[in-house]
């Protein structure tokens, strides 16, 4: 397991990142032609959507582990990972709502991605919730680990079926950050990509370790209590 | 096949339990009465905008009482630790999803085929019509509903708060169902054809087979104690 | 057919972080009629859960009628019967339709003079078109023991079943237990009935705090 130490130092140049990329989005990268500044909370909102995402098919791929092997380090992963994508799916819908505003003159709407991000935030806490109704920790491993691979199957399923919706109700809109993007811009996203992914690892690191520390007290309390 | 059996036997058994106790059937039908007041008294449809919302009220109300139904379908194998002795026959577990899929799937398309006249009654329309085309996506709206409905009533059983999470669950997983169901209820009551619906007709039969296979196959994984 | 009946080696079973089973070690011959005793908690229906495939192991291996229980418990399930605290009864069925589900879902053949002969040895002939759900316990469980009687298996699990019988119900499980023996089948039973236990049985076991011995737990240890 990565030291406390390297686990530290993730969480430092993470938050370097974060700072580089913000100066990035502001200073760096031009403002864009139609939207002016406000696209530029695009550096933030996509690279969140991205690890919220990405933080599910970590759900799922540990869950698909645990099944397999029984493994109670792929539960932790798949348990710390899920409660990190719920922050950063929460944080996207936020910030997807804070650039739709100026841009759309709405809080709210149901443009496909979004909509999908929001089935997503369900589905997350619908994890959670579950995992938190369950106190015998191998059947609450596997029935989350159930919930996290059926989901994750589906998530592509569903962005399609409202793409298809959105598309017979609405014709795409505004298309964000355009066609082709400036080197510069390019540049500032995919800084922030690694930026936030940076961020996304420190906290599974932190929690994951929460967790088998976690596991070990309870470990010694079970045996205790059968010893007395 | 051993597994055809256990499949009819279950499918069987159930109708029987139903025979008797007429618990399912009866209360998903009422229930499904008494959603089509609620729609009448809290969106008071005109005849204009009754055509609109139709295909969604409709899907909505087979929703409803569908959850009522699945969720009970485990609940029956409860008492006395039904569910125990049916892990204890040899074979593949996925049969035993099976034989509990095409149960609720009949539960659920009876109470549908009830429900439909009903609506039309309660809301003027002419439904008989497009009646044929109407039922192929009833089928296949049902059977995508159903088969992950069966899936997480099995994963569901004994948990606390089992009645809210079951849903919760549920409905997120399905939305490419409802979207698929509403949109070519939509269309075929509009005056379309199947064939005009044939791409959410592709949707929710991609759907089926993804997840029908999907549930049997992990269906072992659900039941384990 | 393979040497032991039911063996098992280092048997263990974890819930979450609590040890239940710690390394059991089980030899039964074919024919033989082991009883185990042994206070609350000791794991004793954990055990049987395990060796009839409703339960995996944490650790150890098990074999029952040659079968191994975590690569093969289809082959176990196909061998063995198990008469535990739960009933498996559907309330709304009748005697005879239950039995009738039972008896199909495991694909035995004549199965209406199987359940008519079963439901006379087990004194419930006059109750069989009764649905479940008007039976008292102690006729519940002769129910369940006449599925038994229907469709014996190689290896006969027992939790608890002198629980709700009366005199004339103990006297007719213990009749067909001994039929059991002659006909070679083994009996693996949990019972905290010693008189009973161990007037039917050839051997006795107990398991205290997970792990199995056998001499009984000295007054006071428990």
């Amino acid at each position: 397991m990565i030291g406390r130490y390297l686990a530290n130092g993730l969480g430092m140049l993470a938050l370097l990142a974060v700072l580089v990329g913000l100066y990035l989005a502001f200073f760096y990268a031009p403002a864009d032609a139609l939207q002016g500044d406000v696209q530029r909370i695009m550096y933030v909102h996509v690279p969140t959507a991205w690890v919220a995402f990405f933080a599910f098919f970590v759900v799922f791929m540990s869950s698909l582990v645990y099944l397999w092997k029984r493994l109670p380090e792929a539960d932790r992963l798949a348990y710390a990972s899920a409660e990190i994508g719920v922050l950063f799916t929460a944080l996207t819908l936020i910030d997807g709502s804070i650039w739709g505003k100026p841009t759309w003159g709405t809080w709210w709407t149901w443009d496909a991605r979004l909509t999908t991000t929001a089935i997503l935030f369900v589905i997350y806490v619908g994890y959670l919730m579950l995992r938190s109704f369950v106190d015998e920790p191998d059947r609450r491993a596997r029935l989350a680990a159930l919930v996290g691979i059926v989901g994750f199957i589906d998530v592509p399923i569903i962005y399609m079926s409202v793409l298809w919706f959105r598309t017979l109700h609405q014709p795409p809109s505004i298309q964000r950050g355009g066609a082709s993007m400036p080197e510069t811009m390019l540049f500032t996203l995919l800084f922030n990509f690694g930026a936030y992914t940076l961020v996304y690892l420190f906290f599974l690191v932190k929690r994951v370790r929460i967790e088998s520390l976690n596991a070990i007290a309870e470990t010694l309390v079970a045996e205790k209590a059968v010893h007395e | 096949m051993a597994g055809l059996r256990t499949v009819y036997l279950l499918l069987a058994k159930d109708l029987l339990v139903e025979l008797r106790n007429r618990e399912t059937f009866t209360t998903m039908l009422f229930f499904g009465v008494v959603i089509l007041f609620l729609f009448h008294f809290s969106l008071n449809p005109e005849r204009e905008n009754t055509a609109l919302l139709a295909p969604g009220l409709l899907w909505l109300a087979f929703m409803f009482t569908g959850v009522l139904g699945l969720g009970r379908s485990f609940q029956a194998e409860q008492a006395n630790d039904c569910l125990e002795q049916l892990l204890l026959v040899p074979g593949d577990r996925g049969n035993i999803f099976l034989g509990k899929l095409v149960g609720n799937f009949a539960f659920m398309l009876a109470v549908e085929l009830l429900i439909i006249p009903l609506f039309a009654l309660f809301f003027q329309l002419n439904l008989w019509d497009a009646l044929l085309p109407l039922l192929v996506v009833a089928v296949l709206g049902t059977l995508g509903f159903a088969t992950i409905g069966t899936l997480f009533s099995a994963l569901t059983i004994n948990l606390r708060a089992r009645e809210v999470l079951f849903p919760l669950l549920l409905f997120p997983l399905v939305v490419p169902v409802i979207i698929g169901s509403v949109t070519a209820t939509g269309i075929i009551l509009g005056g379309g054809t199947l064939g005009e619906a044939s791409g959410w007709l592709k949707l929710l039969g991609t759907f089926d087979t993804m997840f029908l296979a999907v549930a049997y196959l992990t269906f072992e994984f659900v039941v384990e104690q | 057919m393979a040497e032991w009946a039911i063996e098992t080696h280092d048997l263990t079973k974890r819930y979450g972080y609590r040890p239940v089973l710690s390394g059991v070690d089980l030899c039964v011959k074919p024919g033989e009629f082991v009883v185990l005793f042994g206070p609350n908690g000791a794991g004793k229906s954990t055990l049987i859960r395990i060796l009839c495939t409703l339960m995996k192991p944490s650790g150890g291996t098990a074999k029952v009628a040659g079968y191994d229980i975590v690569d093969d418990p289809d082959g176990v399930r196909g061998h063995i019967g198990l008469i535990g605290h739960s009933g498996y009864l559907y309330e709304d069925l009748t005697a005879v339709e239950n039995m009738r589900f039972y008896l199909r879902m495991h694909g035995v053949d004549a199965v209406e003079r199987r359940i008519a002969e079963a439901l006379q040895v087990t004194g419930l002939e006059r109750a069989m078109f009764n649905r479940v759900r008007t039976f008292s316990t102690g006729m519940k469980k002769r129910l369940c023991i006449a599925r038994i009687v229907a469709h014996p298996p190689h290896v006969l699990f027992l939790d608890e079943p002198y629980s709700g019988l009366d005199e004339d119900g103990i006297r007719m499980l213990n009749r067909f237990l001994l039929t059991l023996k002659t006909e070679g089948c083994t009996v693996f039973m949990v019972t905290h009935h010693r008189e009973q236990g161990l007037a039917t049985g050839d051997r006795a076991l107990y398991l205290v705090a997970g792990k199995m011995r056998t001499e009984p737990p000295a007054v006071g240890e428990v």
